[in-house]
């Protein structure tokens, strides 16, 4: 079975997310994080062009330059300036310890694996093992949503499983209408800017971005 | 001896093991040349490890009252694993007589039983920094054992032997296919190429303090020709697993047995390889901080769980 290469590149690049949604998972720190997270926009981009170039489709050439622009350079300057601003650089709280979170994301990876295998059947030879792959990195990134404690990175966690159906969109089904990405793009501008203005509340309310301190509110 | 080709595989396997076990320390003074630039010193020159070797040659041994032979015979066993195990990669050309000897994962066994001979050797002594050394290897190596067998697991998957020969072969000399899974595998063989050879996120070469050294602390009671044995063997160690690294990942312009014509080839094209990963190496360093010991674990199991990945990946896309 030999494929061709254009497509071997297309299947290299959602390893090579999947990568950067485990590295993400074991990082530490946040300002490493927001990095990762614009790694992940550049190889979507990336993807996402390579496909439109295999496809010929001209109208993911704008959702691949919408994507460069909006996730690689627009939403990590915002939470770099966030960060920044909220003075939280270095600490990621996690709630389970990283090793067992990757133990949990190797798991959740062979079970996306197995639930993908029948659908990637169905699909026409090109794209099979993709869906897996975005399923996977969709798993994934609940799973940061769900063990980090920050905010910040809660949301950086949101933003890489916005990515990550985004890939699935572009790679395995060939892409949305160019009105349908342009609105979630938006939405994830606007959602970016309202996160933001969460944070200053969650701060001044709690005097720390630790979500756990929410807890608290049950009692009032 | 009859036949032509026997004796030109046997010479070719010659040329290999005197290239490896003379070019060794050369690597090893590349790599801290390179750390001394990226630090801003002049640095020592790329052949102070042979004025090393030279010196502890030429010093009488010391050895403790209540060392036994273990003590005495383990340089000589690690040296010659190292050896060994430099002679069955296939580092200029492939399918060498040795080669058919040993798979990869007699390769591990081979490493695995230098490690055990010299954390034994330190815990000889009964000194506590030995004893002390000798645990932290074995915490850091039986973790990067299975995560260096599983990176060796998934380019045999891919080429349907656990030969090094037939991996070589397959990935060098067929089609150009973009393998995803080797992504991971890099990835994975990377961090245990740093914790395997006392490298620094997990070790430091160069430090003699107590609370950090691993390595150096199993070797504190060696010297003279003892200790030199000992240092070109981790010297033979990094080349043998930057080898690894280039067989399996960028094997192209490894020659077959016979070739002479692109014998000086080969070898040009396996010092600009070994300059580059030597680079590569002093570069990881000088960006990384040395970790806890209690982190390595982590570090490990990541390289671990990667490998992983790429088994599952490679099932999954079938490359």
């Amino acid at each position: 079975m030999q494929i061709p290469l254009i497509l071997q590149f297309v299947n290299l690049l959602a390893s090579l997310l999947l990568l950067v949604v485990f590295a993400m998972l074991a990082q530490r720190r946040i300002l490493s994080l927001i990095n990762l997270f614009a790694w992940q926009g550049g190889i979507l981009a990336l993807s996402t062009f390579v496909v439109a170039y295999s496809t010929a489709q001209h109208h993911l050439y704008y959702s691949a330059g919408l994507t460069l622009i909006l996730k690689v350079l627009l939403l990590p300057w915002l939470l770099h300036r966030l960060i920044r601003k909220l003075n939280v650089r270095w600490d990621v709280e996690t709630l389970i310890n990283i090793p067992t979170t990757m133990l949990v994301g190797i798991g959740l990876v062979i079970f996306s694996f197995n639930l993908a295998a029948p659908i990637s059947q169905l699909s026409e030879g090109i794209t099979r093992g993709l869906i897996g792959i975005a399923l996977a990195s969709v798993l994934l990134s609940l799973l940061m949503m769900l063990t980090r404690r920050k905010a910040v990175s809660q949301v950086v966690a949101f933003l890489s499983l916005e990515n990550s159906l985004f890939f699935a969109a572009t790679s395995a089904t060939q892409g949305m209408p160019l009105v349908v990405e342009f609105g979630i793009a938006l939405d994830v501008l606007v959602a970016t800017f309202i996160f933001g203005i969460f944070f200053f509340q969650i701060r001044e309310t709690f005097e720390s971005l630790d979500i756990t301190n929410m807890e608290k509110l049950k009692d009032d | 001896m009859r036949n032509p080709e026997q004796i030109f595989a046997i010479l070719f396997q010659l040329t290999q093991l005197l290239l490896v076990v003379l070019a060794a320390p050369l690597l090893t003074g590349w790599v801290n040349q390179c750390q001394a630039w990226l630090q801003n010193r002049s640095g020592a020159g790329v052949l102070q490890p042979y004025r090393v070797l030279h010196k502890l040659f030429h010093k009488d041994a010391l050895i403790a009252d209540n060392a036994s032979w273990l003590f005495r015979i383990t340089p000589y066993i690690v040296f010659g694993c190292m050896w060994l195990a430099a002679a069955i990669i296939p580092i200029i050309a492939v399918d060498l007589p040795f080669s058919r000897a040993a798979d990869v994962i007699a390769l591990v066994g081979v490493f695995a039983l230098a490690r055990m001979f010299i954390a034994l050797a330190a815990m000889d002594i009964g000194t506590s920094f030995g004893s002390m050394g000798a645990r932290r290897e074995m915490l850091v190596s039986f973790l990067a054992e299975p995560a260096l067998l599983m990176v060796l697991f998934t380019s045999s998957l891919i080429s349907h032997s656990t030969q090094l020969t037939h991996i070589v072969e397959t990935f060098a000399h067929y089609k150009f296919i973009l393998y995803p899974s080797l992504a991971f595998a890099s990835v994975a063989f990377v961090m245990i190429l740093l914790a395997e050879n006392a490298r620094i996120p997990v070790d430091n070469p160069s430090t003699h303090l107590e609370l950090t050294m691993i390595h150096e602390a199993m070797i504190l009671e060696y010297s003279a020709r003892h200790l030199a044995l000992i240092e070109w063997a981790a010297s033979l160690k990094l080349f043998a697993y930057i080898s690894i690294g280039i067989a399996l990942f960028l094997p192209h312009g490894i020659i077959g047995v016979g070739n002479w014509a692109g014998l000086p080839l080969a070898v040009g094209l396996l010092l600009g390889k070994l300059m580059l990963a030597g680079a590569g190496l002093a570069l990881l360093e000088a960006m990384m901080a040395k970790m806890r010991i209690f982190r390595a674990p982590e570090f490990l199991g990541t390289a671990f769980l990667l490998a992983v990945l790429g088994l599952l990946i490679h099932f999954l896309l079938g490359a």
